[in-house]
């Protein structure tokens, strides 16, 4: 009974939105992240890029793509984790929300899952985790876990990490 | 009829309206104040302003903005009097009070207009205003202005007389419309528009009001003829017709049978209220674009000027990225070079065509002064006299946007802080009228703007014990140059008027100023000599959009610097290099010491060129003051198109930061613009 609800709620989903429940996903180290493809515009391989100053160390700078300017963030980085060097397998995922467009920079990319709505968890409520203000979610597909990533709150900036940015500014002035 | 539920957004003929009005306030602004100063009124410019007024009232009425044209019919009808009767004596600047008021309140309308808002003001009481003026001016204090004689609008009343036991009546008319019209099938739908309501049946020839583009040749030349039966009288019904006011002849009967013909072709309204609405938009565009052409002069939005502009450079771009496209190296192409050149010379045309079609004359910034002047003078009582000077300098239409309000501002601040009282005016042995000059001249990629009064001048000696006093002073006050001091005024929260004035004085006006005119990438100075004046300069570029860029490397990075902020660039010897006590280097050239600001530590960027020997220096200016980059390497001049950073970054980026913007180089590569002023201000 409840399957055959499912089922019907996930078909209605389908006509609302056909990219619901659709996700990219990409490799950084060991773990799995997924982001919502509703938000990813494209996806290319590393291009040179331009370094900025006066940002944070995870905005590596911006790309000329096809004459729009954007600026790419290194997840790897962004996540608190160590550099690695880019190479043929690095990607730059292009997402888009609100109007404003960022590059993301990911070890590798996999492939586009489904996962349906009774697949996600909600992460665990814990706020020390160095990156769970980041995860909307957590899938499970054949058994593997993705982090499934919430792109606004990666580009919002809370407080607490502008108040780190202006530490980091007036340090290095 | 007061149901002015328009918005702006796609409604072409809305838009239309709302420029073509301002333009005509902005004229009748100016003929008044032209006829107030001379102290005497030419009947061209009485039958000016009566015309004007009587287009703003036909556009209004046709827009179905009954305010506005009800205001502007009693306006006319001042006018009218006033042209009709010569003899009649009239004080003009109270005449040229009421009207301008009369022009503000429609402005104000206007403005709402274009706001989306519904333009709601109450016109009644400027219209009592004129009402009783013309009773004033003729002595006659029921008069009524009946221009149907003169107008040449006959209308050719039947005497029916209207039986009160018959509730319907049965009417035919037919209308002529003023030769220049214009827009006769559009009018006379507004007619069957405003018929409708009371209506039970109406047919009309010729039926295809909207749709059908003969229709309006038709009716210029058969008129346009209506057959209706209304409950209403005959008194009602022709004045719901007459609300069109480009009506040349009303030819109203009432009738006991239509005639028959005119049955037979017409068609019903219901018919016709389906399909016309649909339509209605088509048909205005058409019509503006053939009453443009007529003018030669087409108004364009403005947001497709900028999307021109950055088309072409991206062409530019794209053009150098052809012509230096490494594929070509090392080959010999005779053939493909001269072709080049051919491109780059027409491509450069093709820039500065699109660089003058977004010029516009300062004129219309500086007229709108005038107003201002004229308006202080009198409610402050001090004598002053405007006078403006190259007027016809043009400068970028986003860069004039944003100049209207400082200006005014300065304005402002001269007469009611700068020149004195009459009497003390006197006292001085000045003469008795005070003078603002506003002038501009283009010097080189810049315009120089200036404001200068013949007022008391600034007094050093307040403006820093007043700074003192909000605290604003950050050097000690015998370090201050004359230009620091005067400087002093743009600060927030500065104001040396003691009391405050229904014009400036709450100190919250300089610093706006200064911010306005730098968002444009301008930069402002006083000079000023007590008792004999205050001239206020200001710097603006003639254009923002593209500009001339030096490259330069640092690292791995190309930034640009503006060329106008580059005075010289050389190679230093070590030996020059001269260290203060906290290490900081500084050069001295020419009998003068400027510190070296080495972008590689301001931005932080890895680099071999460490020693002073191997990289350049480039002095550079902004706000008078000179500050000497030491960067890797100069890389040559290119023109580029300035592009605002990425707005996710501009959190990180803000403004002072030293990064003015990026722009996208012949190769591809992305180059950031360096902001001098912001650079500067980080050091000094």
């Amino acid at each position: 009974m409840t399957e055959a609800l499912n089922e019907s709620n996930e078909q209605e989903g389908l006509e609302e939105d056909t990219q619901h429940g659709r996700f990219l996903t990409f490799a950084i180290g060991h773990e799995f992240f997924g982001v919502s493809i509703e938000y990813v515009k494209e996806i290319i391989g590393i291009q040179p890029i331009i370094e900025v100053p006066e940002v944070p160390n995870y905005v590596k700078g911006i790309i000329n793509l096809r004459g729009s300017i954007i600026p790419v963030i290194d997840v790897r980085l962004k996540f608190k984790k160590d550099f690695l060097d880019y190479n043929d397998r690095t990607c730059i995922i292009v997402i888009e929300i609100k109007n404003i467009l960022v590059g993301l920079i990911v070890d590798n990319v996999s492939d586009v899952l489904k996962i349906s709505d009774d697949n996600i968890v909600p992460p665990p409520d814990i706020k020390t985790g160095f990156h769970n203000k980041y995860i909307k979610g957590i899938g499970m597909v054949n058994k593997e876990v993705k982090l499934l990533l919430d792109c606004e709150k990666i580009l919002d900036e809370d407080e607490l990490e502008q108040m780190e940015n202006g530490k980091w500014k007036t340090e290095n002035k | 009829m007061d149901e002015n539920k328009f918005s702006i957004t796609n409604d072409p003929m809305l838009e239309m309206f709302v420029f073509e009005t301002l333009n005509l306030t902005q004229q009748l602004e100016e003929i008044l104040i032209k006829v107030e100063k001379n102290s005497s009124v030419s009947p061209d410019e009485i039958n000016e302003i009566f015309r004007i007024m009587h287009t703003i009232k036909g556009s209004a009425a046709m827009m179905m903005f009954s305010n506005i044209s009800k205001l502007a019919h009693g306006v006319e009808d001042v006018f009218y009097y006033i042209r009709e009767n010569k003899e009649v004596s009239i004080d003009l600047s109270d005449l040229s009070d009421k009207v301008l008021e009369a022009v503000d309140f429609i402005k104000e309308e206007i403005a709402k207009i274009k706001e989306g808002i519904k333009a709601d003001g109450e016109e009644e009481k400027l219209v009592e205003v004129m009402k009783l003026y013309l009773a004033d001016i003729s002595g006659n204090p029921s008069i009524e202005i009946k221009r149907e004689s003169t107008n040449k609008q006959t209308y050719y009343i039947s005497q029916y007389e209207i039986k009160s036991e018959e509730n319907i009546h049965k009417y035919s008319a037919k209308v002529f419309f003023e030769s220049d019209c214009q827009m006769e099938n559009i009018r006379a739908y507004t007619i069957v528009h405003n018929l409708e309501t009371i209506c039970k049946e109406m047919f009309y020839v010729p039926n295809n009001l909207i749709e059908d583009n003969e229709s309006e040749q038709y009716i210029v030349e058969n008129g346009f003829t209506l057959n209706f039966s209304t409950l209403n009288d005959y008194k009602q019904v022709k004045e719901i017709i007459e609300q069109e006011v480009f009506i040349k002849t009303l030819e109203l009967k009432e009738v006991d049978e239509y005639d028959e013909q005119l049955n037979l072709i017409a068609t019903k309204t219901e018919e016709l209220k389906n399909t016309s609405k649909i339509c209605m938009s088509e048909v205005v565009k058409e019509e503006i674009e053939t009453s443009s052409t007529k003018q030669n002069i087409i108004s364009v939005n403005v947001a497709r000027l900028d999307k021109l502009m950055d088309m072409v450079g991206e062409i530019v771009i794209t053009e150098s990225m052809v012509i230096k496209n490494k594929d070509l190296e090392g080959l010999t192409l005779h053939n493909f070079n001269k072709a080049a050149i051919q491109l780059r010379k027409l491509t450069d045309e093709l820039q500065d065509i699109v660089m003058t079609i977004r010029m516009v004359p300062i004129s219309m910034v500086f007229s709108k002064m005038n107003r201002i002047v004229r308006d202080m003078s009198k409610k402050l009582r001090k004598n002053v006299e405007l006078e403006i000077i190259g007027e016809e300098t043009e400068v970028d239409k986003n860069i004039i946007d944003n100049l209207s309000d400082p200006i005014m501002h300065l304005i402002r601040n001269c007469m009611d802080h700068g020149i004195e009282e009459q009497t003390e005016r006197i006292r001085k042995g000045k003469q008795q009228k005070g003078k603002v000059t506003l002038s501009a001249q283009s010097n080189s990629g810049e315009v120089l703007i200036k404001v200068i009064d013949n007022g008391k001048g600034l007094d050093k000696q307040r403006i820093i014990s007043k700074a003192k006093e909000n605290g604003l002073l950050t050097k000690d006050e015998i370090e201050l140059t004359e230009r620091e001091i005067f400087g002093l005024i743009f600060l927030p929260g500065f104001s040396t008027k003691d009391e405050v004035t229904e014009f400036s004085g709450r100190g919250v006006g300089m610093d706006v100023v200064k911010k306005s005119i730098e968002k444009v990438g301008g930069v402002v100075f006083v000079e000023s000599t007590i008792d004999v004046g205050t001239t206020i300069n200001i710097k603006i570029p003639l254009t923002l959009a593209i500009v001339d860029g030096m490259e330069i490397s640092v690292g791995n990075s190309v930034y640009t610097i503006p060329i106008t902020s580059i005075k010289e660039s050389f190679k230093m010897n070590e030996k020059d290099l001269i260290l203060d006590t906290d290490d900081n280097e500084m050069v001295m050239v020419r009998g003068k010491c400027y510190p070296i600001i080495r972008l590689h530590k301001l931005f932080e960027i890895n680099t071999q060129k460490i020693n002073i020997e191997d990289g350049i220096i480039v002095m550079v200016e902004a706000d008078n003051k000179i500050v000497c980059l030491y960067a890797d390497a100069l890389l040559g001049e290119q023109q580029v198109v300035v592009k605002p950073l990425p707005p996710y970054l501009s959190r990180y980026i803000t403004k002072g930061s030293g990064i003015g913007g990026c722009t996208i180089l012949g190769d591809g590569n992305i180059s950031l613009i360096l902001d001098i002023t912001g650079i500067i201000n980080r050091v000094m």
